[in-house]
């Protein structure tokens, strides 16, 4: 089975909208979204019903911060991320909140498991930015593989039968064997925000038979996207993000 | 976790008779239903506890060895998971490694000639896969009955597109200690140039007997090949010719960038030793003398590297065998020219390039060449006089130029079958224009365009077509 692993979309329609295009040229059996489908970007709506849609059709979801926030005003953010989730809230209809409160804080699929970040605590939100950091998903769950999001920056950490955990390098667009004798953490990258450098789209593909996860990046229109936030009012700080990718 | 032994099955494998007990692993044969290949598995022997270095060996041949192709690596049916039995079944290659074989060293010239050009056309072949192999000696490298040689035992190995997991593994070198290149001794696990260093040291051993730099225990030891040179071959052995001793010397050079720069231009040489341009290498008597040594070891003894390598796939394409075929019919000097100019520029952004300058000599497909003229000069030598005559201006250093006469009814043909053979990376030839004769004789050009194993760049006169006649 080859399942599309997405996540932190944020509201970045042209971004989704090239990944998906994308996904229509790899056999995919399965998309899982890691969270934050909205927050940060201009298409909250457009991003959201996607998602349904998707979800309708098989696909697996989990809840991020900011698809959390939506319901949940008291949920703590930074100063841009707030201003982008009060813009975002009044937008979205009530059958989109629902369906945004009501994903799962986890979901798991055979061996493997999808959280938005660190598997341990799912509902603190912890950053998974190293080896180190993810000693805690490593030791809150029994899965071969665990894959979250949160980040925005690719990350890959192997842990052997010992219990080393080591980050392994990630190359993009090739495919990288999960090898059966260690357990596997995998930060996908983001959507619709990557802040490791590059601004296209990345997300990650695992095919189930071959074992193997392939990190990929999907260029979109950035200045189409940054332009919308722009019109929208939203700061100029998220439009630059997306053109530089950090 | 289960235990091989005799009768176990596993998979659809049914293990048969263990046949080679190691330090690290056993080798069982192993029969399945399904395949009638004879075949065999390796188990690795993991110790109760923390056996590290084992494990993550067996990690690195088991992500590896599925990937390789081809006729110069054993072909991989089946790798077990570590949660039952670790464990590669791979095709069984009848008889021993090359161990045997380098027991009886020296052997004679034709014998070491011919091992040497089958190991380099297998490390080539490999290299090409993005795997620098690490731990070549005469027991990692099995032999087909067809003749192809197979290297074995990745457990070292590095895979220039996955996670090099032993990099993060060890402190101290990694490799055997007779024919690890100086660079690997510093730790170095990205150079495929390594290979090279491994595969000179054994030529050397195939053709003296004895090993270049003895076989040291010590770490302190096997530094010293930084610093200290090999007793040349011919020391040991005069009747060894010069051009193999400037193979092996260059091989075994210190610095990579002072080696082959690839196995296929090593094979090149071996297959041409007519050629072999001859340096001080060829020429030695005896080893350095102890101020030359002193010298160097003051400058090589906080050597931590050698500057780094580039990534996998430009160390390959940064040496490659250009074929450059050029006619040289009076009425095609300008097209040669051209050609000239063009090898130029690509030897401008591939400086490491060899370049094979062949001309083909047409045969008659039927009744009696004439070899010679009238006044009984060889049409041969004058053609090879003509074509080293164009490449004079290529100023190419020695060793990366070489010229070749072929012969055939069939010049396309001719060109096709050479490059395949000498493992050629790109062919540069010219085109000629639009004439009655071509377009009856077809187009040489066109046929080595289609069935070239390689690249072919056609070059190409401008068209000066007459400016149409308004009207």
């Amino acid at each position: 089975m080859r399942l599309a692993i997405l996540t932190d979309i944020h509201g970045n329609r042209e971004a989704f909208s090239a990944v998906l295009a994308d996904l229509e040229q790899r056999q995919i059996d399965r998309i899982v979204l890691l969270g934050d489908l909205v927050g940060y970007g201009p298409d909250p709506e457009w991003c959201t019903d996607q998602a349904m849609t998707l979800v309708t059709a098989g696909a697996l979801a989990v809840r991020g911060n900011h698809d959390h926030a939506i319901g949940d005003l008291s949920e703590t953010m930074s100063t841009l991320a707030r201003r982008a989730i009060d813009w975002t809230r009044p937008r979205l209809t009530d059958a989109q909140k629902t369906f945004l409160a009501g994903l799962p804080m986890t979901a798991a699929l055979d061996d493997l498991l999808f959280v938005h970040a660190s598997a341990d605590t799912p509902e603190d939100w912890v950053y998974v930015t190293s080896d180190l950091a993810a000693l805690g998903s490593f030791g809150a769950t029994k899965a071969r593989a665990i894959f979250c999001g949160h980040v925005h920056v690719p990350l890959l950490v192997s842990c052997d039968l010992r219990g080393t955990v080591r980050e392994q390098g990630i190359k993009p667009g090739l495919a990288l064997p999960l090898i059966r004798s260690r357990r596997w953490l995998a930060v996908v990258g983001s959507v619709g925000q990557p802040r490791d450098g590059n601004p296209a789209a990345g997300y990650a593909i695992l095919d189930t038979d071959a074992n193997d996860l392939t990190f990929r990046r999907t260029p979109y229109d950035v200045g189409a996207t940054a332009a919308k936030l722009r019109a929208a009012g939203l700061p100029e700080a998220l439009a630059a993000r997306l053109m530089t990718g950090d | 976790m289960r235990r091989p032994t005799e009768g176990l099955e596993i998979d659809g494998f049914t293990l048969g008779a263990c046949l080679h007990r190691g330090g690290f692993a056993t080798i069982w044969d192993v029969t399945h239903a399904l395949y009638r290949t004879p075949m065999v598995m390796k188990v690795p022997t993991i110790l109760d506890g923390d056996d590290g270095p084992t494990i993550v060996g067996f990690e690195v041949e088991q992500m590896i060895m599925p990937r390789l192709t081809g006729p110069h690596v054993p072909r991989v049916m089946g790798v077990g998971d570590f949660a039952d039995l670790p464990y590669i079944v791979t095709e069984r290659i009848p008889g021993g490694s090359l161990l045997d074989l380098f027991k009886t060293a020296p052997r004679p010239l034709s014998e070491v000639i011919e091992a040497a050009a089958r190991m380099a056309a297998a490390l080539h072949d490999l290299h090409k896969q993005h795997v620098i192999h690490l731990d070549l000696k005469p027991a990692n490298v099995l032999q087909r009955p067809t003749g192809e040689m197979v290297l074995i035992d990745f457990g070292l190995s590095r895979h220039d597109q996955l996670p090099d997991l032993l990099a993060e593994e060890f402190t101290i070198p990694m490799g055997t200690y007779p024919y690890i290149a100086p660079e690997q001794f510093l730790r170095h696990r990205d150079d495929l140039r390594s290979d090279i260093f491994a595969l000179g040291a054994m030529i050397y051993e195939l053709a003296t007997g004895r090993q270049p730099f003895g076989a040291p225990e010590k770490l302190r030891s096997v530094r010293k090949r930084l610093w200290r040179d090999p007793v040349p071959p011919r020391a040991i052995d005069p009747a060894i010719p010069e051009w193999l001793q400037e193979i092996i010397l260059r091989a075994l050079e210190v610095d990579p960038a002072r080696r082959y720069q690839s196995a296929a231009q090593m094979l090149f040489d071996l297959q041409r030793p007519a050629q072999v341009t001859l340096t001080d290498r060829a020429h030695r008597i005896r080893k350095d003398s102890a101020a030359a040594v002193f010298r160097r070891w003051r400058k090589m003894r906080r050597v931590t590297g050698f500057g780094t390598p580039p990534d996998m796939q430009t160390q390959i394409d940064r040496a490659p065998i250009l074929l450059v075929a050029v006619d040289l019919s009076p009425d095609m000097e300008a097209l040669a020219g051209h050609l000239l100019r063009s090898v130029k520029r690509m030897l401008v952004i591939e400086p490491d390039a060899r370049v094979a300058c062949v001309n083909v000599f047409k045969t008659a497909r039927i009744g009696i060449d004439v070899a010679t003229d009238d006044a009984g000069n060889s049409l041969h030598v004058a053609r090879l006089v003509a074509l080293k005559h164009w490449a004079a201006p290529l100023e190419l250093p020695d060793g990366l130029l070489t010229y070749a006469i072929l012969e055939g009814a069939d010049p396309g043909q001719a060109i096709i079958d050479y490059a395949s053979h000498t493992h050629v990376d790109h062919i540069l030839m010219g085109a000629r224009g639009h004439s009655q004769t071509r377009r009856y004789l077809g187009s040489v050009s066109s046929q080595v365009v289609a069935e070239a194993p390689c690249s072919v760049s056609v070059i190409r006169l401008p068209q000066r077509n007459a400016a149409p006649i308004p009207t």
